[in-house]
């Protein structure tokens, strides 16, 4: 396998395989993480999370659509500095209704069947990431970028 | 690879595991060569492929474990087990798994009336008994409705007692499994229980028998004739014969319980020819595992043979008499035979006479009273309150269990997503007395929202003249439902506080009520003609429970008023100078009332820092109200509290007593420390449409008056936004 061929099967794995990403919003004055279970899509173009509306991020998601994510396969082990792969994603989040709820509801369903009470509920709202740039980290400190043009 | 289904026959011990206490029991006595009804046991790898395959089990956990187990009260494990239940009655067999199940049926179960049984893993052995604990279902005919049972079963798994009594045990609910048996039926002419030894006598045996199936025996509707015997010789040492009334048999689908015959009244199921039998079979089977028995049996006249329907140890359990609130939560579960007896009981004895003690009282002059009288009056206030808190605990609660009862019923037939939707059905009944009183304040502050006039003097404390309409219609409720003085306090404040809210309510938009999911039509028309009877008792004994459980409450709280007006008289006349006859009084009752209120703890700093500060953020409760509410907390610590509830507020609180409900329609949505969706709380969101969150822990310590909140009924969530 080539070594690009090589970053993006990582990659893909990474986003197959973890259910879970932290979540950086703007806070204004900070970044503000938190977790969120997530969903990317097969070709790495968009992630779906879902948030009720009365938090802080929806707050901060409403005020600054920019985000960044962090998907990664750590088991906090001292082997992680070596083995563990992180994925460092930007993109824009937007609200998504109609079709496009839809679609992404099937998608974020299909990861997390588990959570169809919590994301079907009236008072939470689906987002979807368009990413524009990701980051992988392997190896401790090989960095590969990712350019998607929309 | 482990099997899907094993032939009762071919159960090895080895197999426990897999086919549970019970199915590993039936397994050795037939084997042993004991009669035993022809049947299969489905493992528990069937149970584990449905919760694999549909996704049960990542979901599960979700709703088990939004609450630390220890800190739910008995209510919110109902509604778990109610919320789990539907879980898996909305969830269906994979097709794949079903077809699996089916190929391992035999035909004759497949085509015969059966039984379908719990056998759990954790059952029935020396040190727990599972009896009664998980689901059975008799006289289930056909495949769909065995695949159907199937899953009731599994969901018994996590029924509120079943959770309990694993928390007792210490046994983890998250390793549970079960497995069931699918058996054929044996319609038996008579039926009943043997114990090796008889619970109290243990020198002795004891075998209990009914005519027809023994389900009427076990779930405590027949009252069985009972000997006493001597184990070995088999000698009759005592019999008693009970009045016989009915028998439990077999109905188009599952059973039902029938009036006797005459002879059948007369005769006893229990022959000595009978019990003989049964005591040699129990003989055998506390021989075969060498322990002593209690048995299941049923007798086949026609065919002459006497079953052995399920055996277990007799345990030597600890827990089971020790801790008398759990037992007495279990004796709570009452069939809609007892709950119809308790109906009576309450709407023909308890209530009027509760009604009789209030009205009594009412006509006492306890102004006329010298000190000594009045002290006299006090202690006998107390002391009939007293009284009939304790008939209300003995009669009142346990009928409660007719909510749930129609609950389960409902949600067996409809299957709704929402596990709940059959609260609408109970609640807006007219005859609760809340209801009323409620609909009343609506009907007074309308009148001042269209009479401006009326509104202003009032504004100004000034009163409208006594012929006003208003005027007249005030003083009507205050007939009826009293000046609520007794809730929201404030003595000697006669309508003031009452008008307040009454100016609150008018200057509010109007409450809404909201549409309602379901209608008493699509219940009825769920069943079949034969089960009519049934669906309308079940509705019938639902509706009087959810009724009498408000009118109850208010009952007690006319007599704790009664009780109030003696110790407001008499802290009248000690504020004038002391009177030790009446602070003697005074000072033994003030502990107890003052118990019923919650004190606001201080909120804090950590690390014993004063620079520190913790603040609640988001609290998860349960969802118990659907719907977003957002607007100013109101903690509600004291009674007087709600004087000053203002429109549009979140009503945050310990407790809803349906005495305080009166101040709903003014909400904006409901916090409740208090958990369940059976609550006054839940069910008057409901009925009003507000969103509600109901167990919250610490909800009125974590949130303070002002805040705002943002209530989330759909998730159960409480957002606290930065100030």
């Amino acid at each position: 396998m080539n070594i690009p061929a090589e970053h993006l099967s990582t990659l893909e794995e990474l986003c197959r395989s973890q259910p879970l990403a932290a979540l950086a919003t703007d806070a204004v004055s900070h970044p503000y993480v938190s977790l969120v279970a997530v969903a990317v899509t097969d070709d790495l173009r968009h992630l779906y999370f879902a948030t009720p509306r009365a938090t802080r991020k929806w707050s901060n998601l409403a005020r600054n659509p920019q985000v960044s994510l962090l998907l990664d396969n750590r088991s906090n082990q001292v082997s992680d500095f070596r083995r563990a792969a992180a994925a460092t994603l930007l993109g824009t989040a937007q609200e998504i209704d109609g079709s496009a709820r839809e679609e992404g509801m099937r998608i974020y369903l299909s990861r997390h069947p588990h959570l169809a009470d919590f994301v079907t509920s009236p008072s939470c709202a689906l987002f979807r990431v368009q990413i524009g740039r990701i980051y992988l980290v392997t190896r401790f400190q090989n960095v590969m970028e990712f350019h998607l043009t929309p | 690879m482990r099997p899907l289904c094993i032939d009762l026959t071919k159960v090895s011990a080895a197999d426990l595991p897999l086919v549970g206490g019970k199915a590993a029991a039936l397994g050795r006595l037939a084997c042993a060569g004991l009669p035993v009804p022809q049947g299969v046991c489905l493992t528990t790898l069937a149970y584990e492929h449905y919760l694999d395959t549909t996704g049960l089990r990542q979901r599960l956990p979700l709703l088990l474990e939004r609450k630390p187990f220890n800190e739910m009260r008995w209510e919110e494990l109902w509604d778990l087990g109610l919320r789990i239940r539907s879980l898996f009655l909305n969830t269906p067999l994979p097709e794949k798994l079903a077809a699996e199940i089916t190929a391992g049926l035999p035909l004759r179960l497949a085509c015969a009336p059966v039984t379908v049984r719990s056998s759990a893993p954790a059952e029935d052995s020396v040190t727990a008994s599972f009896a009664g604990l998980h689901d059975s279902f008799v006289n289930v005919l056909g495949l769909p409705a065995i695949l159907d049972k199937l899953r009731l079963v599994w969901a018994s798994l996590w029924s509120d007692r079943a959770l309990l009594y694993r928390q007792e045990l210490g046994l983890d609910p998250a390793g549970s499994n079960m497995a069931v048996i699918v058996q054929e039926l044996v319609l038996g002419d008579c039926s009943g229980v043997a114990f090796s030894r008889c619970p109290g006598r243990e020198g002795l045996a004891a075998v209990e028998a009914v005519w027809g199936l023994n389900q009427g025996l076990v779930d405590g509707d027949v009252e069985p004739d009972r000997l006493l015997l001597e184990p070995v010789t088999g000698r009759i040492i005592e019999r008693h014969a009970p009045v016989r009334l009915h028998a439990c048999r077999p109905a188009s689908n599952g059973v039902v319980l029938v009036p006797l015959s005459t002879e059948e009244q007369e005769t006893t199921p229990l022959s000595e020819a009978t019990a003989t039998r049964v005591l040699a079979l129990l003989r055998q089977a506390e021989t075969l595992f060498g322990a002593p028995q209690d048995l299941e049996w049923t007798f086949s006249q026609a065919q002459g043979t006497l079953f052995a329907l399920q055996s277990r140890p007799i345990t030597t359990s600890t827990i089971t008499n020790e801790d008398s609130e759990r037992s007495w939560y279990l004796s709570l579960h009452r069939s809609l035979a007892s709950l119809k007896n308790l109906r009576r009981t309450i709407e023909e004895e308890v209530l009027p006479a509760m009604a009789y003690d209030a009205a009594r009282l009412a006509t006492v002059d306890l102004v006329s009273l010298d000190n000594d009288s009045l002290a006299v009056a006090i202690g006998e206030r107390q002391q009939i309150l007293d009284d009939w808190e304790a008939r209300y605990r003995e009669v009142c609660i346990p009928m409660a269990h007719g909510i749930r009862l129609f609950g389960q019923v409902y949600n067996d037939q409809l299957r709704p997503d929402d596990p709940f939707a059959f609260l609408d059905l109970l609640a807006g009944d007219a005859g609760l007395l809340a209801v009323k009183r409620n609909r009343k304040m609506l009907e007074l502050a309308e009148m001042l929202r269209h009479d401006p006039s009326v509104a202003a003097i009032l504004r100004e404390e000034g009163k409208p003249g006594p012929l006003a309409p208003f005027s007249i219609a005030l003083a009507e409720f205050a007939d009826c439902f009293g000046d609520l003085s007794f809730v929201i306090g404030g003595m000697m404040s006669g309508n003031r506080k009452i008008t307040d809210l009454l100016l609150e309510m008018a200057a509010a938009p109007p409450a809404a009520n909201r549409r309602m999911q379901t209608d008493e039509a699509m219940f009825l028309a769920s069943f079949t003609p034969e089960e009519q009877e049934f669906a309308q008792d079940v509705l019938t004994v639902g509706r009087a429970s959810y009724r009498l459980r408000d009118n109850d409450n208010l009952a007690i709280g006319r007599l704790s008023q009664r009780l109030h007006e003696a110790r407001d008289e008499a802290i009248r006349r000690q504020s004038g100078g002391g009177i030790p006859e009446l602070a003697n009084q005074l000072a033994t009752g003030r502990e107890r009332v003052s118990k019923r209120l919650t004190p606001v703890p201080p909120s804090a700093g950590f690390h014993g820092s004063s620079d520190t500060r913790l603040q609640a953020r988001q609290l998860v409760g349960q969802p118990a109200g659907p719907g977003l509410g957002v607007g100013p907390a109101r903690v509600i610590s004291q009674p007087a509290d709600l004087a000053s509830f203002k429109a549009g507020e979140i009503l945050v609180c310990d407790a809803v007593d349906p005495n305080m409900t009166f101040v709903v329609p003014l909400a904006g949505g409901i916090v409740e420390r208090r958990g369940g969706m059976l609550i006054h709380g839940a069910i008057i969101a409901r009925e009003y449409g507000l969103p509600c969150v109901t167990g919250v822990p610490d909800a009125t310590r974590l949130i303070r008056s002002g805040d705002m909140l943002t209530v989330d009924g759909y998730l159960g969530l409480v957002v606290i936004a930065t100030p």
